[in-house]
Parts: C-alpha cells; structure tokens; sequence
C-alpha cells in the first residue's frame, strides 16, 4: 500500500493514485483531502481538515481519528467511515453514498441531502448530534444511534425543520425538541426496523467492529415531513 | 395585475389563431368556431396580437377601474383583495417595478472628445472590446533568461463585455439554454447555467459555460464542475435578495429533473443561504474547494445581490480567493420572486458598481477580483456606463429574453410562456427555434458592441479597458449632491 505523507507530498500525490489502495498519514488539519475522487481507498490517519471527501464520486475513504467541519459535502457516490467524530454542516446537499460517523456529529448535520433515481444519501451517526440536524432534507435517509447516550437526548434543536422529503431515523424514545408542526414523527415498527434500518445499521458496524445486535437494539423514531402541509399554499399569483 | 380587455376590430376572418395561440386561456373556441374572450386571465403578453394575420386584434387596459386615490391606486386595492381572498403571500416575475426609484443610468450622460483630444473612427481604426475577467497578476514575473513568466491567473476571455445572466433549465425552456449557448459560442462570450444543473446536449459549450452551484446543489457533481469554463457560487439575487428558490414539483418533469437530479414531482428548494457558509472564511472555504476540485484551471465567481452594505462584502469577497465578483442589481429579472420583496428589497445596479469599485480601489485589492454587473442592462449605453462606474462586463437576462420574443408580461411563474420561453410545456417551448433564437441574440450583441465602439470612438479611447472606472467620463443630472458624491461623478457642466 503507497503512504503518502501529506505535509511532504501534498494532494497531486493522492490525485496521482488515484484508485489505488493509499495510507494518507500525518494530517493535522489539511483540507479538500480526497475531493472529487471517483475510485480507490484511502485511509487516513490523523485529522483531516474541512472539506474532507467533498464531491466525492466513488471510492472509499476511512479516517482513524476526528474530520472536521463541511466533510462530505455535496457528495455523489462512494463511502467515507470516520471512527471519531465529525464537525459542522457535514454532508451538506450530499445526494449519493454513504458516510458513517462512529462518534457524534456537530451542528447542521445532513442539511439539504437528497435522492435522485439509484442515488440515496445515507448518513449514519454512532453517537449524537447538535441541532438543526436533516434540516431541509430533500431525500435520503439519516440515522443517529446514540450509542453510549441511551436514555439522553441524541439531536438538538430544530431537527428536521423544512425537509420535504426524506427520513431521518433516531435510536431513541424521546422525540427531539421542538419539532416542526410541518412535520410527522413516529415509532418505527419491526418490518421496517428490519428492511429498512437493519441493513444500513449492519453495514455501520461491521466497517467498525461492532455487534450489529447492539447497535439495533431498543426503539427507534422515524421523522417524516407531513405531506398535507406542503409550501404550496405559501404563494399567489399576481 | 392590470387587468386588461381583448378587442378586435371588424374584418376578423374567424381563423381561430388567436385561440391556439392563447396560452393561459384568455381566448378560446366554442362548438360554432366563435371566439370567446376571457378578459380576466389575459396577461397583455401580446402573441395573440402579433399572430392575428388580418391584424384586428388588440388588447387594452380594462376602463372599469377602481376610483381609487394617489395612495390607495388600482394595484393596491386589487393585492389586498387577493390576500383578504387567500391568505398568501404576492408571487411575480421579471425585475422589480418600484415606480419611483431612479434609473440612474438614463441621469448620466457620457463624454465625447472634441479638438484637442481628438476622437477615433471605429470604422477605420481598430477597436477592442476584448475582456479578460478575473483576478490581474501583481506583478511581472521573469524566469533566469529575463523572459516573462505567464503567471496570468485563470479567467475569462471575452471578445466584447457582454454576457448572459445566470437562468436555469426548469425557470426557462431547454430551447432558450441552446439558444443562449449557441450564441455565447458564436459571440466568444459566455452563458450562465444557473441553479437547474447543465443538460447533456449542452455540454459541448462548455467553452462558453458558467456553471453555477447555488445553496440547493441541484445537479452539482464533479463533472459539471470541470465542465464550466468558471464556476459561480450564488449567494443571492436581485430580484430576491435573501430568498432562497423554490422550483414548484409541477416544473420538476422529465429532462428537468434529470438535470437537476431532482425526483419528478418533487419541489426543488433552494435554502435561503448556503448552511454551510456563515462567514467570508466559510465562503474562502468553498471557493477553495471549488478550485480544488477544477484544478485550480477555472476563476471561480461569486455572485451576490446589490444590498445596503454591498461594498464591505464585496471587500470580503475579493479576499475570499474568488476571481470575480458579480453584482446583481434591484432591478434583476427572475422566474419568481415574492414580488414585495422583489419591489422593495435592494439597491439600483449603478450604485452598487460605484461604491463597490471606490472602495475596492481604496483597499488596493481592486486587480484581485473581476467585476461584472446585471440587473436592468437594457442597451449599449447602459453597457458603457455601468463599465464607467467600474464594472469589467455586464450580464443580460432580460434584454437577452426580449430579443428571443418575452413581452415582459411578467407571468414567467406560471409555467404558461406563450412565448415558449420561460416554460417546460413541450408544445410550448417548441415556439421558439433555437437556430433563430442564437441568431437573434448574436445580433443584438453584436450591435450593441458595434455601438460601443462609437462611443468608445468618440471618446478618445481605443481600448474598452482604458473605460473601467473612468468617471471623468460620466456626468450626472437632476441628481442631487449626495447622489453625485457616491456615484463619484460630477454634474453636467461641472
């Protein structure tokens, strides 16, 4: 496998190999690492700065230690696994693949990700969030587990507020605070725990060594926009 | 919403043109080949009137107004009516009406040599519009031979500072984006994909692309960004300064939302601002990322509405590492625009391009950034002007919607163009031809460069750059003293 020492090499030498297997080491905070990749696997050890895995078209990326803020930001395709924790506005308008947060994530988590045709964004939290969480979600599917939080409160405030379409799945009993009117929430019965969730929650904890058993176990929310209240009715015509 | 009455003349000869024509049902047939007229959903669009072969059609305004007062006029009677009716907020099209708001362009005159500086025959002697938009180097680099080093920084190459506004696939018809594309090619100059992400058929300009990634993201991938020959972040516009899009599901069918990568039926919405950008840092941040991702080979935009504070922003956008900055003024069209926001939300385009350029000239950062201007640009010499109060090109939207047949009936949001321009219905946007359309915009181009050049002639300069900035080269009147201050031009005679 190439190292790559990222404060001697710089990115033109992940660009250069690209779609090979690469070990990015010694990041302290260099950003755009991995962006637009199509194909490959990177691993990265260190902390990434902002803008990790941004645009990214394919490939995988696995970081052993703590990203930063805007990572996987409008992303298109492929697999990013964090075993830390994420910052701020992580997967903004990301629309395909799937980025795995073992630890918690920041503020504006999921804003505005979507769905077109076989393209889903899914994002999966291990730990918690902060607010504003799936704000405006258009598609997609978002699941934060709160493992190690049972019994606490997993997301913060305005969760969920103007999506439209999309679910955001939350391993808890406790709905978030001040939901949105404009949207539904409700217990997710076992059929859809086991076709829906099971299979994306297994996938999270085999890429990082954990009991699928343990990370399904206990109840879970889904929170849906409410399609009888649509924006529609915002505007006249004049 | 005047509301309006359709009338004809005697000597209609009953072809029912007009009917077909009609395409938000204002005349329609009945079983005994009659026309009949419903007065109250005509928009004066006026494709009735131009297709009526005898010529006895026409439209007036409705006599029977409302009395009304200097205060309370017709228009503002009829919108308390329609929200008492329903509860929503006013939803319309095209730039911004505010009566009363100057139009500064038409209180500045330009200059013209006489004697001692003696003017130039763009006929005889060569004139260039050639514009190169992005940021200048600092300075002149020379390698061990003493041969300059090219350390030009990526931009934009214009044969003549005229480019298209930014209009997305989903707010006009695919056949306006060819004809918008086709002519950019023919003019060496450029078009703008806005939020609606760029059609297959349509990659091949990509010479003469500007993609656009907005706060939605819609159809934004890697692909799309390396196919723009500059990508353009909008941050806002000057129809709605501070609003977000929202491209209802009905517009969201088939290519559209291939295009978009958006679900048919599913709305679009564009967040008022972009999450993930709360500070000039974070807006470096996405420049950056931007650049990181095109290879550092494509200027990267930003595009921003004209508001109160435009020049402190605009300082924060020339040191946020993008190449240019374009400013939209209050006077910029739209597909749809709350239209109190759209009438009263902003500042005029002239302004915005003085006071942006003084203080970007004060802070010494103005080479770090192009600037381009939009919002109300209705003929050559709003051309000249605004790239004497500072801009390095404009963009035009309306005025290029106009030359391929828009009435300006400011119905866009409805989805009904009769024109076939700002619609997805396919028999509707079969209307214009895109051949004819790009031919079209090449002409009014080409004129108003052609026009340009004379005043530039006239002017002594030979150069279109030697304009930028040049406010000796503006006059203003029946403006007042504060006026003139933040133009920075003196008052006729003066």
């Amino acid at each position: 496998m190439k190292v790559i020492d990222i404060r001697k090499d710089g990115q033109s030498e992940i660009r250069r190999h690209e779609g090979e297997e690469i070990l990015v080491k010694g990041c302290l905070g260099e950003r755009y690492i991995g962006e637009g990749l199509k194909s490959g696997r990177m691993h990265i050890e260190g902390t990434p700065g902002n803008a990790l895995a941004s645009y990214l078209d394919g490939g995988e990326i696995y970081v052993d230690g703590n990203v930063q803020d805007a990572v996987a930001d409008t992303m298109n395709a492929g697999l990013l696994a964090v075993k830390g924790s994420a910052g701020d506005a992580l997967c903004y308008g990301m629309r395909g693949g799937k980025v795995y947060i073992l630890g918690n994530a920041g503020y504006r988590a999921g804003v505005h990700m979507k769905a077109y045709e076989e393209k889903k964004g899914i994002l999966v939290i291990g730990g918690k969030t902060g607010s504003f969480l799936g704000e405006y979600l258009a598609g997609g599917m978002i699941i934060v587990l709160g493992l190690g939080y049972e019994g606490e409160r997993i997301t913060g405030y305005f969760c969920g507020n103007g999506m439209y379409s999309g679910t955001i799945y939350l391993r808890s009993g406790e709905m978030p605070p001040n939901l949105s009117e404009k949207l539904k929430s409700r217990y997710v019965g076992d059929m859809e725990k086991e076709e829906v969730i099971s299979p994306v929650v297994t996938d999270f904890a085999h890429r990082f060594g954990l009991s699928p058993k343990r990370c399904l176990e206990g109840t879970f929310i889904a929170i849906e926009p409410d399609e009888s209240k649509t924006n529609s009715q915002l505007y006249v015509a004049v | 919403m005047k509301r309006y009455r359709i009338r004809r003349y005697e000597g209609c000869i009953s072809c029912m043109k007009c009917a077909s024509e009609c395409s938000f049902g204002a005349i329609t047939t009945n079983g005994k080949r009659e026309l009949v007229f419903h007065h109250e959903r005509c928009t004066d669009c006026q494709r009735c009137v131009s297709f009526c072969p005898s010529g006895v059609l026409y439209i007036t305004e409705d006599e029977n107004r409302y009395k009304g007062n200097r205060v309370f006029t017709e228009d503002v009677i009829n919108e308390i009516n329609i929200q008492a009716e329903t509860g929503s907020a006013l939803l319309s099209s095209m730039g911004a009406s505010g009566d009363d708001i100057p139009i500064y362009f038409d209180k500045m005159l330009l200059n013209a040599s006489q004697v001692t500086n003696p003017s130039i025959d763009p006929l005889r002697e060569p004139m260039e519009t050639f514009t190169y938009i992005g940021k200048r180097p600092e300075k002149i680099e020379r390698n061990g031979e003493g041969e300059i080093v090219d350390n030009l920084p990526p931009h934009l190459e214009l044969e003549t500072p005229i480019m298209f506004s930014a209009m997305s696939y989903g707010a006009i018809s695919l056949n306006v984006q060819k004809a918008l594309a086709d002519a950019s090619e023919k003019l060496g100059t450029y078009w703008n994909t806005g939020e609606g992400g760029l059609h297959e058929s349509l990659y091949k300009y990509s010479a003469n692309t500007i993609v656009q990634v907005a706060s939605g993201r819609f159809g934004v991938h890697e692909r799309y960004l390396n196919a723009g020959s500059a990508i353009e972040i909008k941050i806002g516009q000057g129809a709605k300064p501070g609003i977000g899009g929202h491209l209802t599901g009905k517009k969201i069918v088939g290519d559209v939302s291939k295009t978009r990568m958006v679900p048919e039926g599913l709305d679009a919405i564009s967040p008022a601002p972009h999450h993930d950008i709360y500070s000039i840092e974070d807006l470096a941040e996405l420049v950056m990322s931007i650049k990181e991702v095109t290879g550092y080979k494509k200027p990267v935009m930003v595009k921003v509405a004209a508001v109160h504070n435009i020049a402190p922003i605009a300082s924060g956008i020339a040191r946020s590492g993008a190449d240019v900055i374009v400013i939209d003024g209050y006077r910029g069209g739209t597909g749809a625009a709350p239209k109190r926001i759209r009438d009263n939300v902003g500042i005029p385009i002239e302004v915005a391009l003085a006071v942006v350029d003084q203080r970007l000239r004060e802070e010494e950062i103005r080479d770090r950034v192009g600037v381009i201007a939009s919002g109300g640009i209705r003929n050559s010499s709003d051309v000249v002007k605004a790239i004497a109060l500072g801009a390095d090109a404009v963009s035009i939207g309306t005025a290029a919607l106009t030359a391929l047949g828009c009435h300006l009936c400011a119905s866009c949001h409805t989805g009904r163009c009769a024109w076939g321009l700002a619609t997805q219905d396919e028999e509707l946007s079969r209307r214009l031809d895109p051949e004819k359309g790009a031919e079209r915009l090449f002409n009014l181009v080409s004129a108003w460069t052609r026009e340009i050049k004379e005043f530039m002639g006239g002017m002594g300069i030979n150069s279109i750059e030697a304009l930028r900035g040049n406010r000796m080269a503006l006059k203003g009147t029946g403006l007042n003293e504060k006026e003139l201050e933040i133009l920075g031009i003196g008052y006729i005679g003066e």
